[in-house]
């Protein structure tokens, strides 16, 4: 099958590649252009490991063709951090002990840095709520639900600082 | 899983879409968010050599309150959960929205997609049917509306045809009371049994009354006689235990994983119970 | 000079050793997407491998033609049975003393049994060709139930097996028969019974699931033919075990095969064995010269790599009158499905299940396992578990409870009469082991007031009340486990895998300028080694953590070891690790007397330096000695300052805990609330607690998922209808509780640091907890034991067939 020609904005980077139009976007992502923090978990848009940020929303890339996401701008776990080190998500989890084999957390950091985004003050509840497309076999989630409120307080108390 | 290789269209108007769908008779088939197309193309059990992407499309994505309640069809389930028009004007959509798959799947996953497939898995047929929703239909030979309540043949047959795209859900103001109770096993299961109630009063009394039931046949079930049922009532034990029974009688679940006829139909009775009760106590 | 302004707590402190809360050093690079999982490793070359498999769960293969596969464009090969055979790869050992087909030999077995290996240059190559293999099947019988496969006239699965009557483990008394494992005083234990004031009978049921780790199974297999170097990268929980099979498999010598588990996303058992995906993509890579990667999707996972459990445990109990036990009977009908691919230790057909007496002093118990194949998927993997524990403490958390439902008794009660005392251990149970410590009342006194137990019972009684009056329709369920685990495998004298002991070893260099480096035999799939056995380490030799680097899953660097499942990497490769540690302090002790010009004596420890004794400021930092061992000649000593300890355990580890589940249920519709969780784990010596708590949290999840609704389930033709994460029930942090955890510390006397391992734990007390809960809300009503999983459909079950529903 022929090739089409996929361009992307990628953690601020525009980059384009040749894909067939079957590709999905996580095998692109992984495969044609080496951002291999997204995973493959369980190929049914259930478990969330292939969580990226696309046009501003948390989506699950293995149920998105890359043809479909052509033109998009897309974060990846790899573009959370900024230039002076980690997100405080990223830390926050850390903190907080919310991984342990890490092969769900940049799918479940990226869909966090969104949450926050959409939600700068959620509750237990809605971090529950928010963060149920992500399956996690390790931690139980207690502590990724504690890292995400931690993370959500401590970017407030930074936003207030600032003002 | 990797879907067989197929050719990618991306139109611009539905006039566009159609043309494609016309060169490429019965190999064709359009994509809206993908969330029910896709696994199924992953497993093969969908092959489609032509697939016409519907996202630049235009007039098929927002809502529209006017007179009636316009959503065209490529409006995703986030943007439905993200109106507030739409949750003042009809509340039903928002809850039942929330209690729909999740975050990741609710950004991708349109209205449109869930109405048209056919499954009967899926949680806005059944709303729709609630609500007395119409389905604009564009086709070669123009556009025409079919009544939710008249849409839905069999699993996954429905009276849209190839050539034909869904290109908006169309229904009035509701009133009165709403609710939309679901169980399901987890987020992101389908419903084991899901009620969709509607209720109006007057002086006191249910003056109209509308159910629908999601996954409890190979279609969704809008019990005329279960909100017929209640019509004339206070929604008292008696009255409920009517609309159950007369809902009971239009529904015919079938065995899976999530439990074996009785159970399923125990359930139905129970979700519709509490639907109307909630529904009753917004009226 | 020496610095002496750290005071002694700010030094130990500094270490970050035993019981600190370190955070973990993985998480870095975890968190921002630069983990190196296998199916990350890309190679200039590589290709990739996957298998057509069955459709049907027995059927003879009649012909399997690729003529079409092979003309998709790209497709390099397609393997079959034959073309393994002239290597005799085409069938190969299991890890319990059966053999399995790596590709259908004439037959299939079960449903999704690999068939054929195709090869391609890419991925969607691959996918078409697959889709282009035709077989052709002849449908045979089907047995799905492990007792309708002992029927004498069942359809004959193993065919290879005609006529042996010996297997692996002994006699085989039916043509569908694997082993007959016995244990223990059958008469005495028939004797009891036939005289005691009390006895409860049950059939306990621990229904089929799978360990399904969030990354699937995969390898990158490579064959460098110009150095003869085999390179194998995959989800291995044993590289070195890996290592060995596939020499012996290959003849490649071990010297020249290099394994290497990169970071695993999880590992819960799923990745202990040995898969026909690991045999293949060596011999494509053989055959290719080119690097081949196979990497299984979420459908074969659940459809043919390592289910979990099926064992069907029938049980009679036998007390006095007040409620004393005085006799276990326990026989278990094992389904390991078309071949015994259980990852147990081979002396033991059914692993540890002999620990099926608990947490409790009984005086005579008899053991009896059958195993019998069916045409389900093979293996039986200890699952977040030591190999068939968790059974075995289901088994008797419902026996307990089943007793004291024929006592009239409370189930609390009744396990405090029985608990072996403190004062009992070490405990040599009816079974055979010996258990090194424990003190199970404080454990039990602590959990059930930190629950307010008896609050608990008044609130129940007043809901049972409610319900019977037709107030409510939820019903209140306490469940109560109290359970000793058993892990560390383990002694040489009682454990072994392919005849290999079930040892563990560290190695450890000290750099010149005080940094460490060790190396182990074990891997981590998310516990945290990196972390926590530098935290050993620190302890140990007096260097920070922080600057210990800890290696794993390497097998040309690490030392041989037998991996990480069983909970047994602190018991045996943590003491490995501290014995290691106190070699280089023997060392270091000798180097700091020369230098410090005393007798070695006249030196003391002090958390990172030896100290004059009676002379506190003349002392030498282990930082001091590192580079000393280096760089100053030392009469009658080696330079350098490096390690290494094989250790092979007297005993096996003890860990015990108290778990109490409460939960509100629907009789209507099935629907169960968990309201609380309490866990009390007692696993001695806590190297980390925040690791310790995350491991709690996340086992009792896995718990909580089994006991809830958790299966892998089969239709009656052998069709898998769990093989998608829509059906197979993982819970998102929606539906899963809060637990709240607790601790008693028991050390384990005979482990050089006195732990005893926690990963395990919350599996294993956790299913018995939540399952007792849903027992207990129906206990009222006249429920004795309905199985798991404990669904909606199936709660709904019990209440309908105790006629809760009018």
């Amino acid at each position: 099958m022929k090739k089409m020609h996929i361009e992307l904005t990628i953690n601020g980077k525009q980059v384009e590649t040749l894909a067939e139009p079957r590709e999905l976007l996580i095998h692109v992502l992984r495969e044609r252009l080496g951002l291999t923090g997204p995973h493959i978990g369980c190929e049914t848009s259930h478990c969330g490991a292939c969580t990226v940020d696309l046009n501003g929303k948390s989506v699950k890339s293995c149920t998105i063709f890359a043809a479909q996401a052509n033109g998009a701008t897309i974060t990846t776990i790899e573009g959370i951090a900024g230039p002076d080190g980690m997100h405080v998500l990223q830390n926050s989890f850390r903190e907080h002990h919310g991984l342990q084999c890490g092969f769900c957390t940049p799918g479940m950091i990226t869909r966090a840095w969104r949450l926050l985004q959409e939600n700068p003050t959620p509750t237990e509840e809605d971090v529950r709520f928010g963060m149920a497309g992500n399956l996690c076999r390790c931690t139980g989630y207690q502590n990724i639900v504690k890292a995400i409120l931690a993370a959500a307080s401590e970017l407030n108390s930074a936003k207030e600082a600032a003002q | 899983m990797i879907t067989n290789a197929f050719e990618y269209y991306r139109p611009k108007s539905v006039a566009e879409a159609l043309k494609i769908l016309g060169e490429h008779e019965g190999e064709a088939r359009v994509v809206a968010g993908g969330h029910s197309l896709i696994p199924m193309m992953k497993l093969r059990m969908a092959q489609i050599s032509h697939l016409v992407d519907l996202q630049d499309v235009s007039g098929l994505k927002g809502i529209t309150v006017s007179d009636r309640i316009v959503i065209g069809a490529m409006t995703t389930q986030a943007e439905l959960l993200a109106s507030r028009e739409l949750a003042a004007a009809a509340p039903l959509m928002l809850e039942a929205a929330l209690q729909i798959a999740d975050p990741q799947v609710r950004n991708m996953g349109t209205i449109g997609g869930n109405v048209a497939n056919g499954d009967p898995g899926n949680d806005m047929p059944g709303l729709m049917q609630c609500l007395d929703a119409s389905f604009t239909l564009v086709g070669p030979d123009g556009s025409r509306d079919v009544k939710a309540r008249d849409f839905y043949q069999a699993a996954y047959f429905t009276s849209r045809t190839d050539d034909e795209i869904l290109v908006a859900i169309s229904f009035e103001h509701p009133k009165g009371g709403y609710a939309y109770e679901k169980q399901k096993r987890k987020i992101g299961d389908y419903a084991t049994a899901a009620a969709a109630v509607q209720i109006t009063a007057a002086g006191g009394m249910v003056s109209a009354a509308s159910v629908a039931m999601t996954n409890l046949s190979d279609v969704p079930v809008w019990s005329a006689a279960s909100g017929a049922a209640l019509v004339g009532t206070t929604c008292g034990p008696d009255a409920v235990k009517a609309a159950v029974e007369a809902m009971l009688k239009d529904i015919n679940p079938g065995e899976d994983n999530r439990g074996p006829v009785a159970f399923k139909r125990q359930v139905a009775a129970v979700v519709l119970g509490r639907a109307i009760a909630r529904a009753w106590s917004r009226v | 000079m020496n610095d002496q302004t750290p005071t002694h707590d700010e030094r130990v402190a500094g270490l970050k050793g035993l019981g600190s809360s370190r955070k973990r050093v993985e998480d870095a690079r975890f968190t921002q997407g630069k983990g190196n999982y296998v199916d990350d490793i890309k190679m200039a070359g590589m290709v990739y491998g996957d298998f057509v498999r069955s459709q049907y769960a027995h059927a003879r293969i009649k012909s399997v033609d690729s003529t079409a596969a092979k003309a998709v464009p790209g497709v390099i090969a397609v393997l079959l049975a034959a073309d393994l055979a002239p290597l005799g790869l085409h069938w190969m050992p299991t890890l319990a003393g059966d053999k399995q087909m790596v590709l259908a030999d004439g037959k299939v077995l079960f449903q999704g049994q690999e068939i054929a290996f195709v090869v391609a240059e890419d991925k969607y190559a691959l996918a078409d060709a697959l889709e282009l293999v035709v077989v052709d099947y002849e449908e045979l019988p089907v047995v799905v139930d492990p007792f309708k496969a002992m029927l004498p006239d069942a359809p004959v699965l193993r065919e290879d097996l005609a006529g042996q009557t010996k297997g692996a483990h002994g006699e085989r008394v039916h043509h569908n028969h694997i082993f007959r494992w016995e244990l223990g005083d059958k008469p005495a234990v028939e004797a009891v019974v036939a005289d005691a004031d009390v006895v409860a009978e049950e059939m306990v049921y621990y229904h089929r699931t799978h360990p399904c780790p969030l990354e699937t199974c995969g390898c990158v297999a490579s064959m460098d033919k110009i150095n003869g170097k085999l390179t194998l990268w995959g989800t291995f929980q044993a590289p070195h075990v890996v290592r060995t099979v596939a020499s012996l498999l290959s003849g490649i010598p071990e010297s020249n095969i290099r394994v290497v588990s990169p970071d695993i996303g999880g590992g819960f058992g799923n990745k202990v064995g040995v898969y026909p995906g690991y045999i293949c993509s060596i011999v494509a890579s053989i055959v290719t010269g080119r690097p081949v990667k196979w990497i299984e999707d979420r459908m074969d996972n659940l459809m043919a790599t390592a289910f979990a459990r099926d064992y069907w445990m029938d049980g009679k109990i036998a007390a006095t009158k007040e409620g004393k036990i005085t006799g276990l009977w326990c026989h278990v009908t094992a389904d390991h499905g078309a071949f015994d691919a259980c990852a147990d230790p081979t002396k033991f057909p059914a692993g540890f299940f002999n620990i099926c007496t608990g947490s409790y002093d009984i005086p005579v118990a008899w053991l009896g396992v059958d195993g019998v194949y069916t045409n389900k998927a093979p293996g039986g993997v200890a699952y977040r578990c030591s190999f068939r524990v968790t059974e075995a403490a289901y088994f008797i958390e419902r026996m307990i409870e089943v007793l004291a439902i024929k006592l009239n008794m409370d189930a609390a009660e009744l396990r405090r009469i029985n608990f072996i005392r403190k004062d009992q251990f070490p405990y040599n149970s009816a079974l055979g082991w010996e258990y090194d410590s424990g003190d199970y009342h404080t454990a039990w006194d602590k959990a059930l007031k930190a629950v307010n137990y008896d609050a608990l019972r008044a609130e129940q009684t007043q809901r049972v009340a409610d319900f019977k009056a037709g107030k409510t329709r939820s019903l209140m369920g306490i469940g109560l486990s109290f359970f000793t685990e058993i892990v560390g495998a383990g002694p040489i004298k009682n454990c072994d895998i392919l005849g290999m002991g079930m040892f563990d070893s560290c190695e450890i260099r000290i750099h010149p300028t005080g940094s460490a480096l060790a190396r182990l035999g074990t891997i981590s799939q998310g516990q945290g080694h990196a972390t926590t056995f530098a935290q050993i380490l620190a302890t140990e030799i007096g260097i920070p953590a922080d600057q210990i680097v800890i290696e794993e899953g390497d097998t040309d660097t690490a030392p041989y070891g037998l991996g990480t499942y069983g909970s047994r990497s602190t018991p045996v490769a943590g003491a490995a690790t501290a014995l290691a540690g106190r070699k280089i302090r023997a060392k270091a002790q000798m180097i700091a007397a020369y230098l410090l010009e005393v007798h070695d004596n006249d030196l003391e420890w002090d958390v990172d330096r030896f100290v004059v004794k009676g002379v506190p400021e003349r002392f030498k930092t282990m930082k001091e000695i590192a580079y000393a061992s280096y760089h100053q000649a030392i009469p009658g000593l080696e330079p350098g300052l490096e390690a290494v300890s094989y250790y092979d355990p007297p005993n096996m580890t003890y860990p015990f805990g108290a778990y109490i589940c409460v939960m509100d249920i629907d009789a209507d519709t099935g629907v169960a609330d968990i309201r609380s969780f309490y866990a009390l784990d007692d696993c001695g010596t806590r190297i980390n607690p925040m690791i310790i708590e995350g491991q709690v949290h996340g086992g009792a999840t896995e718990a909580f998922a089994i006991a809830m609704g958790q299966e892998i389930a089969y239709d009656e033709m052998g069709n898998n209808k769990s093989a998608t994460l829509m059906d197979f029930f993982i819970p998102t942090a929606w539906e899963t509780p809060h637990y709240t955890t607790d601790h008693t510390v028991t050390p384990s006397p005979h482990h050089p640091i006195g732990a005893k391992g926690v990963g395990e734990s919350p599996n294993v007390g956790g299913v018995p907890a939540f399952s007792n809960a849903v027992h207990d809300a129906f206990r009222p009503f006249g429920l004795t034991q309905s199985h798991m999983p404990h669904d909606h459909w199936r709660i709904w079950r019990i209440a309908e067939q105790l006629g809760l529903h009018g």
